[in-house]
């Protein structure tokens, strides 16, 4: 079960295999579906795609963080961080892909 | 933005494909990660992020309410860690001082 690792390619050769488009047109697509996403992100922007999940935005404060070497005391400035919530539908696939329905053997 | 306005994004800059073809496109992307995922494979998008999966093995929960024991099935999680490059455009230097 897996184990390996898909990168852009891999899904430029998902829309070649189903959609039929050209290699280098299929590579541009999926540049531009990642880059609208980024874009809208970077703005502030949440973005929510049905039945896959979603990317939201949240605000982290000022704390105080350590250099786990030295063990220093490091004042970890305010940013913005990057939430992704799957799915519920992601999720079942994922069980249901990586165990099978334990539920029916029940 | 939501999926549909995604869609209408890309079907804006791709006047030469049918709306209904950049629909299949965008939802073909994404199950190819969610099969991914579901197969145990991680999915690496450099400067934009990767998709794993995170193991939770099997453990005891309880009931809140009357603190009961329950068994809690070992599961699967989809996680997804941001790439550098989106990480950096998050938190453009704006600030002032420091």
């Amino acid at each position: 079960m897996g184990g390996k690792t898909l990168t852009r390619a891999d899904l430029a050769e998902a829309v070649v295999r189903n959609v039929g488009l050209p290699r280098n047109e299929s590579q541009e697509l999926v540049e531009l579906v990642l880059s609208e996403i980024s874009n809208c992100l970077a703005d502030g922007e949440p973005v929510k795609l049905s039945s896959f999940g979603s990317f939201g935005i949240r605000q982290k404060g000022e704390r105080v963080g350590r250099n786990p070497k030295t063990g220093e005391e490091v004042p970890i400035t305010p940013r913005r961080v990057l939430i992704f919530r799957p799915s519920n539908i992601m999720k079942d696939r994922i069980n249901g892909g990586q165990k099978g329905r334990r539920r029916a053997a029940e | 933005m939501i999926k549909s306005e995604l869609i209408q994004r890309i079907s804006a800059a791709n006047p030469h494909l049918y709306h209904r073809d950049v629909e299949r496109i965008v939802n073909v992307i994404f199950d190819e990660i969610v099969d991914a995922l579901a197969r145990g494979d991680r999915v690496e998008l450099r400067g934009f992020g990767a998709f794993t999966v995170k193991h939770r093995p099997a453990r005891e929960g309880r009931n809140p309410r009357t603190g009961e024991p329950v068994p809690v099935e070992e599961k699967f999680v989809p996680f997804f860690k941001t790439g550098k490059e989106l990480r950096d455009r998050l938190n453009v230097p704006k600030k002032k001082g420091h």
